[in-house]
């Protein structure tokens, strides 16, 4: 499969109008988006997708940016590549969590051409920006003719690439509230070489209160189901206590077991489960830690 | 339906009518003749198709030809200045950094974005920045020495152009 060998339509709107207009025009199905395509262009070789028209929104710089609000928190743009994020100064200070994500994303091809929003849209349970963006409880901006709504990010995924987008809309952005103080968030994958999708990975986010009270947690498991969750019945397990080793290796168990990953062509269901275990209390504490010092 | 292309390869303009199917590595090789940037694994995985576009290198493999319209490339093919070797390309040779040669032009490629954006990187960011590439038969440590001698070199040569 090295070349694309159907035909399609090719649009490059100059505009998001522009583009929800081409969009709305188009039968679900018949149409698909393209941004960076580093998914989408190997899914057409693959002939898995075959659209009639292709529009191609790589352009729209108006959905290009990363902002910092003190009010409104982090808001990147859908365009926004992942490599304009691991070097963008502000991810790399208060959302250093994000920086460190997007630098283990493929190789730094990748991540100069793809963008955080083709991830996001493309619904692969093994991509590593969704559970970040569920631990750091952000929003996804999403546009259309009939106008604009938001959706927690936790509820975007529906299955294997299937996602809450509607045909005729974008996703135009992410919105990440600010980082309240005394928090911790912490992200790691475990994948068999560097640069590859994750076998599991977890994020976790720790707010302590001024007693080192676990006031907050949010716990997001990755590539262990058909799509990137929390694990809630941990985070009970953490919350409003003073979290121990003993308690985050607690949190671990229930995680492993909330999980529902299956066997694949590399690892077994059982050694899923374990990752998400290991991983739970390794990137809780590592989380804890960093809470401590915030 | 065929559109119309225009970019610049190697510092030389083209405008090309193309189908929209066409990936970027397929004009590279077919239309323009610029056979340096090669195909491997197709699939994105291996980054022996990387070139330079708008100063960024990227994967020819993974992307439209038509998403490089009014852009500049560069490929391993706009390197050299006549018989002289660009110093990544003489780092690569003095210091025995391919064997087959097949995926040479993506790692020099990769080199030479991350020697312009930081041009004097430790062993470990050029690991980081070249661990997309795969290399079948170096074992990578002779990539990752030839690179911290095209570092060298480059600089050395920055300084000789500065007192001239």
């Amino acid at each position: 499969m090295k070349d694309i060998i159907f035909d399609f339509e090719y649009f490059v709107p100059k505009t998001v109008e522009e583009a929800l207009k081409l969009l709305s025009q188009y039968e679900e199905g018949e149409c698909k988006v393209i941004a960076g395509g580093q998914s989408l262009i190997i899914l057409m070789k693959q002939k898995l997708l075959t659209p009639k028209y292709l529009i191609d929104i790589k352009g729209l710089s108006d959905l290009d940016y990363i902002k910092l609000d003190d009010k409104q928190g982090l808001r990147i743009g859908a365009l926004a590549t992942h490599r304009s994020i691991e070097k963008s100064p502000v991810t790399q200070n208060g959302f250093s969590v994000l920086a460190e994500m997007e630098q283990n994303i493929s190789s730094v091809e990748t991540r100069n051409w793809g963008t955080i929003g083709g991830n996001v849209c493309h619904g692969d349970p093994g991509g590593d920006p969704v559970p970040v963006l569920i631990a750091l409880n952000a929003k996804l901006k999403m546009t259309s003719l009939s106008g604009e709504r938001t959706i927690d990010v936790e509820n975007f995924t529906l299955d294997y690439f299937e996602t809450a987008l509607r045909h005729d809309e974008l996703l135009a952005e992410i919105q990440i509230p600010s980082i309240p103080p005394n928090t911790g968030v912490k992200f790691t994958k475990f994948s068999q070489i560097a640069g590859d999708y994750a076998t599991a990975s977890v994020a976790v986010l720790i707010t302590l209160d001024k007693n080192e009270i676990c006031d907050n947690v949010r716990i997001a498991l990755g590539s262990v189901g058909t799509a990137s969750t929390r694990a809630k019945k941990a985070e009970e397990i953490l919350k409003g206590k003073k979290i121990s080793d003993d308690l985050l290796a607690e949190a671990g168990k229930i995680a492993s077991e909330e999980a529902s990953p299956t066997t694949d062509a590399e690892v077994s269901e059982e050694y899923k489960r374990e990752l998400v275990r290991v991983l739970v209390k390794r990137v809780g504490r590592e989380a804890l830690e960093r809470a401590k010092k915030a | 339906m065929k559109k119309e292309l225009k970019f610049v390869v190697n510092g030389e303009s083209h405008d090309l009518w193309i189908e929209p199917k066409t990936l970027l590595v397929q004009v590279l090789r077919d239309e323009l003749g610029l056979k340096g940037t090669k195909r491997a694994c197709d699939s994105g995985a291996c980054c022996s198709c990387a070139v330079i576009l708008d100063g960024k290198v990227v994967k020819s493999c993974s992307m439209l030809a038509l998403q490089a319209n009014g852009k500049e490339v560069l490929t391993i093919e706009g390197l050299a200045n006549g018989a002289n070797l660009h110093p990544i390309q003489q780092a690569f040779i003095d210091n025995w950094a391919f064997q087959c040669g097949f995926c040479t032009s993506g790692q020099i490629m990769a080199a030479k974005a991350l020697l312009d954006e930081n041009a004097n990187p430790t062993r470990e960011e050029i690991q980081m920045a070249m661990d997309g590439h795969l290399c079948r038969c170096t074992g990578y440590n002779m990539i990752t020495e030839a690179i911290q001698d095209a570092a060298k070199r480059l600089q050395e040569q920055k300084l000789q152009e500065a007192a001239q």
